[in-house]
């Protein structure tokens, strides 16, 4: 026996099995007492519960839902919210972080102390803080009798931010932005990928206008086949009764965790900007000035596409970070994806398939958008001998 | 000669203008900067402190009355902020223990301190010392139990043993990750990357909710305990990608000669690896602790009465329920004051490390 523990070859495929097999006892021990404990509260296993009508109403939907729709809408809902946030979120976190970022590389002293000020500032305070503080504020505004209005057409009260909109399903709205995103992704992928560069700069040209265009018209389409019927097609919030009538409504909700993350991904993407953009060579610069070029082209063809090779895969991770960071809207009472689940749980009492759901939802989620961006990382990336140094 | 002598000098009105005026745009940002900046300063310090109320002598009615920020709530509710539901008369044992641990934090900074047993020994030390002043029961102090622990000091202890438990955790996770055995690392790689790829607030949810279904009753444990546990893995898991790297650093003759002088493994790993790797990786490492520390936040949505939490019931109740702008001012200045000086701190060592390696 001794000999035998003392082969390498014994204890190496030993260890392995141990270690392995003893992973899987754990789970599979976790599985066999949950089953055992959720048996002896007579809740029955599997995911027949789907099907079953949830019972509760939801707080903010994209789609209608009303009481008697099963859990699998409900689910689909919470999803669908976390990715509404989430795009939103993300877009304006990122506009944030370029115009800080920007701010943090200028020649301009006063200009860089802003934003050292903006950065030191919101990242340095927990991001459920500041959800919790623009909540605060979002909430404190007055009621709708006295709400606060622009031009008659944008009213700001405690029940929310009321702007005027198109009367189209929210579901539309929000394909049709995402259609919009493609065709933006396309045109950087089509700009910046290697195998387009040999293509003719006219016909370059034409190719991206071409996608724009049919971007749009897609959206477009999709805005006019989403139309709520019989209705003019550009709402305008009306205070009639206790409540606004028309136009959109954006909850107290989603707006403060919209600013929260917008301002708090923000500071951290103005660090990956000024990164990316302290990454460039001064040599390519002074050779692009060499050349000619004005400060505008030396920016738009010079300085910006090599800080976005450097900045891509940092800002990737950055963008899971906070596509995980929307499951706050918990604490504000924001139905995204984790509030759903686990009011869902609370509920229907099915927790492990629902925990199984919800990390099942964020893996793809999450592989999904890492999976895009390093795609464009790829496309976009310098390959073999272009790298000189 | 008197060429040589003579270089032209800017004066310093050329070379404000130079540097702030030079062209149309930059005199435009210069100007829109310096507004700003000016608009911030004005209006922060008349808030803050000219129009400010300190004193709780009127009451909420003089708050409303000024102009500027009512730092009465805090005069009058800074205990309930600080040290929550713990027993008044034992506030001075929260506050002690919350010194304790500024203390071993800025101890830990200096480098004299920078060994494995030193470290350890500080943490683990001060970390006992806590907790004994917290739960009392020895030297004739009164128990006090967890569930009346709360404001800073809970959110402190969250975060003292997250890390206590998540840093050796997260050396195991390393070890396991880089073993030469496929399916060791394969399983510990999966495993690792799942918890990279949940939100930190679903696994505090699983361990706080759904692990007493999960687990026979004995092994559950009190829900605080629980919640610590599924922070120091989350921890874990990215500290462990870390310290990876860190390890990737270190040259790899340096083991081949290890092995080659017949070092045994654990020698080797606790001699000659990790003390490299902690080296390399010791600015991300600080980056994931502040991280770490600002995400004890969340444990409020499992409904633990921490700082953020008796913040909220500071202004939540009674009378000053209009000064919650105050009320996360402050909160979010003793947030500020920690992960500024810390991460401050990291960005000293890099460029101090920086310097080192030319």
């Amino acid at each position: 026996m001794l000999a035998l523990w003392n082969s390498q070859g014994f204890r190496r495929i030993f260890l392995q099995v141990a270690y392995v097999g003893g992973i899987f006892a754990l789970i599979i021990t976790c599985v066999a007492v949950a089953r055992h404990n959720l048996d002896a509260q007579g809740i029955s296993s599997g995911f027949d519960f789907l099907y079953k009508s949830t019972g509760w109403n939801i707080g903010f939907s994209l789609i209608d839902f009303k009481a008697v729709d099963p859990y699998w809408k409900v689910l689909m809902i919470g999803l669908l919210n976390t990715l509404f946030l989430g795009t939103i979120g993300l877009v304006l976190a990122t506009i944030v972080g370029m115009i800080i970022g920007l701010a943090r590389t200028s020649e301009n002293d006063l200009a860089r102390l802003l934003g050292t000020i903006y950065v030191e500032t919101f990242r340095n305070i927990p991001l459920i803080v500041q959800v919790l503080f623009w909540y605060a504020v979002a909430t404190r505004f007055p009621p709708v009798k006295q709400a606060y209005s622009f031009a008659d057409s944008i009213f700001i009260s405690s029940r929310g931010l009321y702007v005027p909109g198109l009367n189209v399903t929210g579901l539309a709205a929000f394909l049709a932005i995402c259609a919009l995103l493609l065709a933006l992704g396309l045109i950087v992928w089509f700009s910046a990928a290697n195998r387009f560069k040999r293509i003719e700069p006219n016909i370059r040209r034409k190719t991206r206008w071409l996608i724009f265009a049919s971007g749009t018209a897609v959206a477009i389409g999709i805005l006019y086949l989403g139309r709520i019927p019989e209705t003019p097609l550009v709402s305008i919030p009306a205070l009639k009764g206790l409540n606004f009538r028309g136009g959109i409504r954006l909850t107290p909700e989603f707006a403060a965790l919209v600013i929260a993350i917008a301002i708090y991904g923000g500071g951290y993407i103005a660090e990956i900007v000024r990164g990316g953009f302290k990454a460039v060579g001064r040599g390519q610069i002074e050779a692009s000035q060499s050349l000619g070029l004005n400060r505008f082209q030396i920016f738009t063809r010079v300085k910006f596409p090599l800080a976005l090779r450097a900045m891509l895969p940092i800002l990737t991770n950055q963008y899971v970070w906070l596509m995980k960071a929307t499951t706050m809207g918990i604490a504000i009472g924001f139905t995204d994806f984790f509030m759903v689940v686990s009011i869902s749980i609370n509920q229907s009492g099915q927790t492990l398939e629902l925990i199984g759901i919800l990390m099942g939802g964020f893996l793809l989620i999450n592989f999904t958008l890492a999976a895009v961006l390093n795609r464009i990382n790829k496309a976009i990336a310098l390959k073999g001998d272009q790298l000189r140094m | 000669m008197a060429s040589v002598d003579y270089i032209p000098r800017k004066t310093v009105l050329q070379s404000l203008r130079d540097r702030y005026f030079s062209t149309l745009a930059n005199t435009a940002l210069t100007l829109l900067s310096a507004f700003i900046i000016g608009a911030i300063i004005w209006k922060v310090l008349n808030w803050a402190i000219l129009g400010a109320v300190f004193s709780t002598q009127g009451g909420a009615e003089a708050c409303r009355a000024a102009s500027g920020a009512c730092w009465s709530v805090i005069t009058a509710r800074w205990r309930l902020i600080l040290f929550g539901l713990y027993p008044h008369e034992e506030h001075w044992r929260s506050g002690l223990a919350c010194v304790v641990v500024v203390v071993m934090t800025v101890l830990s900074c200096l480098p004299r301190f920078w060994s494995g047993r030193a470290i350890a020994i500080i943490w683990v030390g001060g970390f006992l010392a806590f907790y004994f002043l917290m739960k009392g029961g020895i030297l004739g102090l009164t128990v006090v139990e967890e569930a009346k622990w709360g404001g800073l000091s809970l959110t402190v202890f969250i975060f003292l043993a997250t890390v206590l438990i998540g840093m050796p955790l997260s050396i195991v996770w390393a070890l396991l990750r880089r073993s030469e055995l496929p399916w060791i690392s394969g399983t510990t790689a999966v495993i690792i990357d799942s918890i990279r790829s949940l939100p930190l607030l679903s696994i505090l949810f699983t361990f706080a909710v759904v692990l007493p279904f999960v687990l026979p009753s004995w092994a559950s444990g009190d829900k605080l305990y629980r919640v610590i546990v599924g922070m120091a893995l989350f921890f874990s898991a990215y500290q462990a990608e870390i310290i990876r790297g860190g390890m990737q650093g270190v040259p790899k003759g340096q083991e081949e000669a290890a092995k080659s002088l017949g070092i045994a493994y654990w020698h080797r790993v606790s001699r000659i690896l990790l003390p490299q790797a902690f080296k390399n990786a010791l600015p991300a490492t600080i980056n994931q602790i502040v991280i770490t520390f600002k995400e004890t936040s969340l444990v409020i949505i499992i409904g633990f009465f921490e700082i953020l939490a008796s913040g909220n019931a500071a202004y939540g109740t009674g009378e000053w329920t209009f000064a919650f702008v105050e009320v996360y001012a402050f909160i979010a200045l003793v947030y500020f004051v920690f992960v500024f000086s810390l991460s401050r701190y990291g960005a000293y060592l890099e460029r101090r490390m920086a310097v080192s390696e030319r």
